[in-house]
């Protein structure tokens, strides 16, 4: 063989012109599909900025941000969205005042005491209750929390921000149990050894050494579980009911910024009218708050992710 | 006069030849780097990963149907000298190649090479044996298939596990998984997978660097075969492998320089350099 | 205790400290145990309101208005409709989402190389994966029902599914076809494999068990959710199985809210009895994906 066509057999002047356009066709078309995610982001802020500037082009931006009445739909007409975003602060802050210390506390248990073989089989159940859809969750409280409510406070109607409260907490527990063990196990064993060798109880070790080292990753999974409870809808929905007020009574019926959005959805609201509109702009108000606490919580574990190392 | 290749050259083109052909001189190797007809040609190869250089302005050149070994200790640059040779460092994004490397006078960095037509024509085995989870048959029949020899797929399947002296323990299990091999089987099966397409030039990465002594021995005589037919390259760690198989050897020391090349015998027995003759005789590395 | 013990001193501060961890024990034991007791609770809650309500004719009949039907001996109701609707919903995500998700998750593992472009794209997928269900619903109505003119059809819920857990399922498949071993890859290189021989013949097929995990566990998810397909406009009334990509469809989670919705006591027990079905079925898928995780469990 001459030297000329030895290398033209290792030169694309060769047949292998073609496979080469070939993996770079297959290679856009997996380009492509990565692409969805972007257009998808890019989707939803545009779908809901348009919405938000027709619903914008007829109520003032002021009075929606501060006006403490709720009924874009019935009349007399009132359009600020605090009742609705109170709402949503009650449950995110009662599930938060359940689901914190208690998954704190799981996943202490879990890193700390817990025999390896009980950790292996906890930590999946708990994870089920991350699993189960939230309809269910709805359903549990209507059937089975509000009840008990009841029983101890008799004038709970049946719908009610605590059963809301009590149901999202149970469902985000998993959350910050799972993600907070996570956190607490990658510490080294280094540093425990180091605080047990200064004579501390294995208390001391748990709360002082093994909490503090691991908590950008237990906070970004409180943050991870609010984000979750304040873009939660059927469970609150059947739950804490559809009547949009400030009230500081958790036994009263609320709305949430999710339940006012299915309620419109099930209605049957025509295209273009303002209870249409009003629906992207509780999105995107919705939206902007899940996904600033999103950035934050990416932002702590990137920050601290090397710490310890 | 000692190899010492430094730092990233700062030499620039328009200088004058007589300039160049000197650092050139210097860079290159102690020993008789030059071959006649050689098949792989490198001139003042760098190669880079990220801020890193692994391999300093080597010279080398590598003569057809023989065994050229590269020895030298861990971390000297044997193994990315090889694996620049079949561009398998284009794998690595963050590495980086300076100079030239030819095969049969074409540089493998020109721009119009195609990385993959090239390891078409220089094949490659791995320090650990990696079989596909597929049939031996498979395992071997890849590179054909892929390759679009797909004319008698059988004789050749046959052909290449005869060569790697494999045929005699698994005719009768072709369909079973390459992975139920033992490990030097196994090896032998991946030396079988990368002859099958017939290719020129065979890289071997510490072939038997994971393999019990029967099973290496095995492969040392398979490669001694091997080179009657390809051009043979091996990077192995272990002195008596290179000085029992090979033809040629190179030593790379510490820092990616190439101290010395030469026949075997020589380096072995008289070396020029004496930080090689320490390597050799085991005073360091 | 004697005096001459060295250790004897302060022991009464290494006492209470020891109480207090004890108490600290107890209560994090106890905190555990709430997440499981609320998991049991909600199963027999759920078990107990559907107790004898699950029954062959609610299975294959449409649903009515009138309670009377779905009792023994009544006309005959139940979630048929519903079950077939989330059955093709799911079937027809999983084709879109498998294509999407696994073709992405490709690109990011195999093809990208690490440059603002890549990052971006992964961190956008980050982000995506906290966005509220609804908010995909508002997008899937936006888009898919009036900008793309599918209205409130079986294909329209489909895609919107898909969008919603997209970054679950390219999240999951980089991670199968990362843990393919390196030296697979360089094996068929080795050979003179073009890049996409590669991801075909040995990429894939190696990361495949864990693909198809992922993708299951994430199907799973998409079946549960109520709030996406509700905005889309899924249906509540409908008596018989949707018939093709464009006809309008029910499924069984939006059955479920209207049931638990109305205001007849024994619905709740209709409604129970179709969580059951629901749960059933997410069992079932869960059993299968850890089945296929545990069969193909890949050899290191």
């Amino acid at each position: 063989m001459s030297q000329a066509e030895e290398t033209a057999e290792i030169t694309t002047g060769g047949a292998r012109g073609i496979d080469d356009r070939k993996n770079a066709a297959i290679r856009y078309v997996f380009f492509s599909c990565a692409l969805v995610t972007v257009l998808t982001t890019l989707g939803i802020i545009l779908v809901l900025i348009q919405g938000s500037v027709e619903f914008f082009q007829q109520v003032s931006i002021l009075e929606y941000l501060t006006g403490t009445e709720w009924s874009p739909v019935i009349r007399p007409r009132s359009y600020g969205v605090l009742p609705l975003v109170w709402g949503t602060l009650i449950i995110t802050v009662g599930s938060a005042l359940i689901a914190i210390p208690i998954g704190t506390a799981t996943a202490i248990y879990l890193s700390e005491y817990a025999d390896p073989q009980v950790r292996k089989i906890v930590k999946p159940t708990l994870e089920i209750l991350a699993g189960i859809p939230t309809i269910v969750y709805g359903f549990f409280a209507l059937s089975f929390i509000t009840p008990i409510i009841q029983y101890f406070v008799p004038d709970t109607g049946t719908f009610n921000a605590a059963a809301g409260a009590i149901v999202v907490g149970i469902m985000i527990i998993p959350m910050v149990s799972s993600l907070s063990e996570d956190a607490m196990s990658a510490v080294p064993d280094d540093l425990r050894n180091a605080a047990y060798g200064l004579g501390a109880t294995k208390f001391e070790v748990s709360t002082r050494v093994v909490v503090p080292a691991s908590l950008s990753g237990v906070i970004a999974s409180y943050i991870l579980a609010l984000s979750r409870a304040i873009g939660e809808t059927m469970a609150v929905t059947l739950a804490a009911g559809m009547s949009p007020q400030i009230t500081t009574d958790p036994f009263e019926p609320i709305q949430t910024m999710t339940a006012y959005m299915v309620q419109i959805g099930i209605s049957d609201v025509s295209v273009g009218s303002i209870g249409y509109q009003s629906l992207f702009a509780v999105g995107l108000t919705l939206f902007a708050m899940t996904l600033s606490m999103n950035l934050i919580s990416l932002w702590i574990k990137s920050r601290y992710r090397e710490e310890y190392q | 006069m000692t190899a010492n290749a430094g730092g990233p050259r700062t030499v620039s083109k328009s200088e004058t030849d007589d300039f160049r052909s000197e650092t050139e001189q210097e860079d290159a190797p102690l020993g008789t780097p030059r071959v006649a007809d050689p098949v792989i040609e490198s001139r003042d190869l760098d190669v880079y990963y990220g801020d890193e250089q692994a391999l300093h302005g080597i010279h080398m050149e590598i003569p057809e149907r023989k065994v050229t070994a590269l020895i030298g200790p861990s971390g000297c640059g044997k193994s990315t000298f090889l694996r620049s040779i079949n561009r398998m460092n284009d794998l690595i994004e963050i590495a980086r190649v300076d100079g030239e490397l030819s095969f049969h006078g074409k540089n493998v960095y020109d721009d119009d090479v195609d990385p993959v037509a090239l390891r078409r024509k220089i094949g490659m085995v791995f320090q650990k044996p990696n079989p596909f989870p597929k049939s031996i048959y498979d395992n071997v029949a890849y590179g054909l298939r892929v390759q679009g020899k797909a004319d008698d797929v059988d004789e050749q399947v046959h052909t290449a596990l005869e060569r790697a002296a494999l045929l005699d323990e698994v005719e009768d299990q072709l369909d079973s998984s390459g992975l139920d091999l033992s490990g030097g089987q196994q090896q032998r099966l991946c030396i079988a997978r990368a002859i099958a397409p017939d290719p020129e030039v065979i890289l071997m990465d510490e072939p038997a660097s994971a393999l019990d002594p029967v099973a290496t021995s095995k492969i040392e005589d398979l490669v001694e075969e091997l080179a009657e037919e390809y051009t043979v390259v091996i990077v192995t760690h272990n002195m008596q492998q290179a000085a029992r198989i090979s033809d040629k050897t190179a030593v790379f020391l510490t820092g990616g320089h190439l101290v010395e090349f030469d026949d075997t015998n020589k380096i072995f027995e008289n070396p020029e350099s004496d930080r090689v003759e320490d390597y050799i005789t085991g005073k360091f590395g | 205790m004697s005096t001459s013990n060295p250790f004897a001193e302060g022991t009464d501060d290494i006492e209470r400290k020891r109480m207090i961890g004890r108490v600290f024990v107890a209560i994090c034991f106890a905190s555990t145990l709430v997440g499981i007791v609320a998991l049991v609770a909600l199963i027999a809650d759920v078990l107990y309101e559907s107790w004898g309500w699950v029954t062959w004719e609610f299975l294959t009949y449409p649903p009515s208005q009138v309670i009377e039907n779905f009792l023994p001996g009544g006309r005959g109701a139940g979630i048929y409709p519903a079950l077939v609707g989330s059955i093709f919903l799911i079937a027809l995500t999983a084709v879109f989402t498998v294509f999407l998700g696994v073709g992405a998750a490709v690109y990011l593992e195999e093809y990208a190389s690490e440059n603002w472009l890549t990052s971006f794209i992964e961190a956008n997928i980050a982000n995506l994966a906290g966005v509220p269900s609804i908010v995909y619903g508002l997008l899937g109505l936006a888009i898919f029902v009036r900008g793309m003119q599918l209205g409130s059809s079986l294909v329209a819920g489909a895609l919107t599914l898909t969008l919603l857990i997209l970054p679950i399922v390219i999240v999951s498949t980089q991670e199968a076809l990362r843990a393919v071993p390196d030296s697979q890859r360089q094996a068929a290189y080795g050979v003179g494999a073009t890049q996409w021989q590669v991801i075909r013949d040995v990429v894939l097929p190696r990361a495949l068990p864990g693909i198809m995990t992922g993708t299951i566990l994430s199907l799973s998810r998409a079946i549960g959710e109520t709030a996406p397909i509700l905005m889309v406009g899924a249906a509540t009334s409908l008596f018989v199985a949707p018939d093709g990509l464009t006809s309008s469809f029910s499924a069984m989670p939006m059955m479920i809210f209207e049931w638990a919705t109305l205001p007849e006591p024994e619905f709740q027990h209709v409604a129970a009895a179709g969580i059951v079905v629901l749960l059933t079925i997410l069992l079932l898928m869960n059993a299968v994906a850890i089945l296929i995780r545990n069969r193909y469990d890949p050899r290191s």
